[in-house]
């Protein structure tokens, strides 16, 4: 991996007497994609907010470019309702200083990866959910930045427009810039090269996701009826558990975690440590 | 039905702006009414010229409130002094015949209760009204609409725009973009300037040509009076946009700001007419300055002679209004900024160098 450029180390936010986030690092490498995953509350976007320069730290430090250099997707996709597509991505190029053939070189490449190249003229409000937030991406890579924060981008969007949202993120990563997005979906944050999993303002998880997976340790299994092990929560139609003991439940099979179960197991364990109650 | 009764209340107390309107808005409306809103006049303003002047100011009284007499002054100095708003009736004596009687048309009830109450005095000499000579309304109120309308612009247009951008998500776009908060500021600003000007234009245009409101005074000082009242009710849309959550809170707001200047300006009531404790807010509120000037420019021709002191006010005004507006539109756009740590700076040095 790539030497660290951009990110947070002991970011804290307060607003007012409740505190978003505590002593939140993580750092952002050219070249990969750093996901944040986190229930509603987490402190999501107020990380995106801090890093960006939205939101004043109240404790901590923040490492970002010059803001000539950061693109930015907002949750609300930052897209001009009463302005065209074309308009929209023309005037996101002139705030970043992108004019003549820089403009139209990217102009032609973004419309044609984004599948809006026939929608040019369509004002931004007449956009379906998944156009708009694929407008808002190509506004924020117009420039080329070499940090891109992304707020939420696949949020209500349709698997088809995930893909290529993932596709347009992934290039622009290829390309060397840093990306920090974030999702409330763990299948799509796995597919980062970083995740860190928020809960309450604090850090429950972070690094790569295989390693996350790994680092579980203990034995998981499901069954079709409640298990009575130490740690159990629903998934779908069957139960979870996982456990530190050689011996698994009598009626359960053992299967392989991926990065959701993993989660839960780390929110389990932590509410388990703050109250001394198990589930 | 009780439970939505119950759910009303609560979303009606909290919802504080919307509170103050329905129970500041009829009190402040009572006041400005049962205070402000007269057109009886009680005394008329009159200065005396002249060689007798001393002898005919001792013989004026009931409405007329001398203010000044001046043996020295001759006919053109009387009406200096009218057009300048100094005073609204003007009694010029002579050595021979009786004295003349000019009055000011451009204040239309002071003028209208002069000139009757003139008739009803045997023998008066037949006043001359001057600037104004018909009386009409239109004379003065298309000025002072002038003014209402740069606020319409002004204040609730401008505040809605930046509210709107901010409810839709791009303001947060904005501050993430390279520009500085100024440029923000005035990037916004100015379309709604180049409107009002041209709105402004087009009144006086108007007004002037169909109306037959004279324009007897400096284009170039109306134009500098409108400039000046323009940041002001620019800086207010700012400022009330700053502090409005969505659209709807900034029309209230504009509109908590639009009233009164309309009833307490000058623009309607006469401010002479006012009680003495409501007079004072009319000297707070922008458009009373700029009805001042676009009266006195339009109507009497009045020079900056005259005007130094609304154009000054109205600077004054401006500088703390949209100063204020800057200052919570930078906080609102860029709150970290400032905080950018020394490390991001020299980071970022690195990656532009």
């Amino acid at each position: 991996m790539k030497a660290s450029q951009w990110g947070v180390t002991d970011l804290s936010v307060d607003y007012g007497r409740r505190t978003a986030l505590r002593d939140v690092s993580l750092d952002l490498s050219s070249g990969t994609i750093a996901a944040v995953a986190g229930g509603d509350g987490a402190g999501k976007t107020t990380l995106l907010r801090a890093l960006v320069g939205l939101v004043p730290p109240t404790s901590g430090d923040v490492r970002r470019p010059t803001e000539d250099a950061v693109g930015y997707l907002p949750a609300s996709s930052g897209v001009y309702p009463d302005l065209t597509v074309e308009e929209n991505l023309r005037f996101a190029a002139r705030a970043y200083g992108v004019r003549g053939s820089d403009y139209q070189a990217a102009r032609a490449e973004l419309l044609e990866r984004t599948g809006l190249e026939g929608a040019s003229d369509r004002l931004g409000g007449n956009l379906s959910g998944g156009m708009r937030q694929k407008l808002g991406l190509a506004m924020a890579l117009v420039h080329n930045p070499s940090l891109l924060v992304l707020d939420e981008p696949s949020t209500g969007v349709d698997p088809v427009s995930r893909k290529e949202l993932w596709g347009l993120v992934t290039d622009a990563a290829r390309a060397g810039t840093a990306v920090l997005l974030t999702t409330t979906y763990l299948d799509e944050a796995g597919r980062s090269d970083v995740v860190c999993v928020l809960d309450a303002g604090e850090v429950l998880l972070q690094g790569a996701p295989d390693a996350l997976v790994r680092g579980v340790g203990g034995s998981m299994g499901e069954a079709s009826t409640e298990p009575d092990t130490h740690f159990t929560w629903r998934r779908g139609a069957t139960w979870r558990w996982w456990t530190t003991d050689a011996t698994p439940p009598a009626g359960s099979r053992r299967v392989a975690l991926d990065l959701q179960d993993a989660v839960v197991i780390a929110a389990l364990r932590k509410r388990e440590q703050l109250e001394g109650v198990p589930r | 039905m009780w439970a939505l009764v119950l759910k009303e209340f609560r979303q009606v107390r909290r919802d504080h702006r919307t509170l103050a309107m329905m129970i500041v808005m009829p009190l402040l409306l009572l006041v400005v009414f049962g205070y402000a809103a007269s057109f009886d006049v009680e005394e008329v303003t009159t200065v005396v010229t002249g060689p007798r002047a001393s002898t005919t100011e001792g013989r004026l009284s009931g409405l007329f409130e001398v203010t000044g007499s001046h043996e020295a002054w001759d006919r053109s100095d009387a009406i200096d002094h009218l057009r300048n708003g100094d005073s609204v009736v003007a009694v010029v004596t002579g050595e021979g015949a009786g004295p003349e009687v000019l009055v000011d048309g451009t204040e239309l009830f002071s003028a209208r209760a002069a000139v009757t109450a003139l008739a009803q005095i045997q023998n008066s000499p037949q006043p001359e009204v001057l600037f104004n000579p018909d009386l009409d309304t239109s004379a003065v109120m298309v000025p002072a609409l002038a003014g209402m309308i740069l606020i319409f612009v002004g204040t609730m247009i401008t505040s809605l725009g930046v509210v709107r951008e901010r409810q839709s998500g791009t303001l947060e776009q904005l501050a993430v973009m390279p520009f500085r908060p100024r440029d923000v500021f005035v990037g916004k600003v100015a379309p709604y300037f180049v409107v009002a000007a041209i709105d402004l234009t087009v009144i006086v245009g108007v007004g002037t040509w169909v109306f037959d409101v004279p324009f007897n005074g400096s284009v170039w000082l109306l134009a500098v009076g409108s400039l000046l009242f323009l940041f002001v009710t620019l800086g207010l849309g700012v400022l009330i946009s700053s502090v409005s959550a969505n659209q709807g809170q900034a029309i209230q707001l504009a509109l908590m700001s639009l009233l009164p200047q309309i009833l307490l300006s000058g623009m309607i009531f006469p401010v002479a007419s006012m009680a003495a404790g409501i007079r004072w807010i009319s000297y707070g509120l922008p458009l009373t300055y700029f009805v001042q000037i676009a009266r006195g420019v339009m109507v009497r021709g009045e020079g900056i002679g005259g005007l130094w002191f609304p154009l000054v006010a109205l600077a004054g005004l401006g500088l703390v209004i949209f100063t204020f507006a800057l200052v919570r539109f930078r906080r609102d756009l860029a709150p970290a900024r400032p905080m950018r740590s020394p490390i991001a700076m020299r980071v970022a040095q690195e990656e532009v160098g």
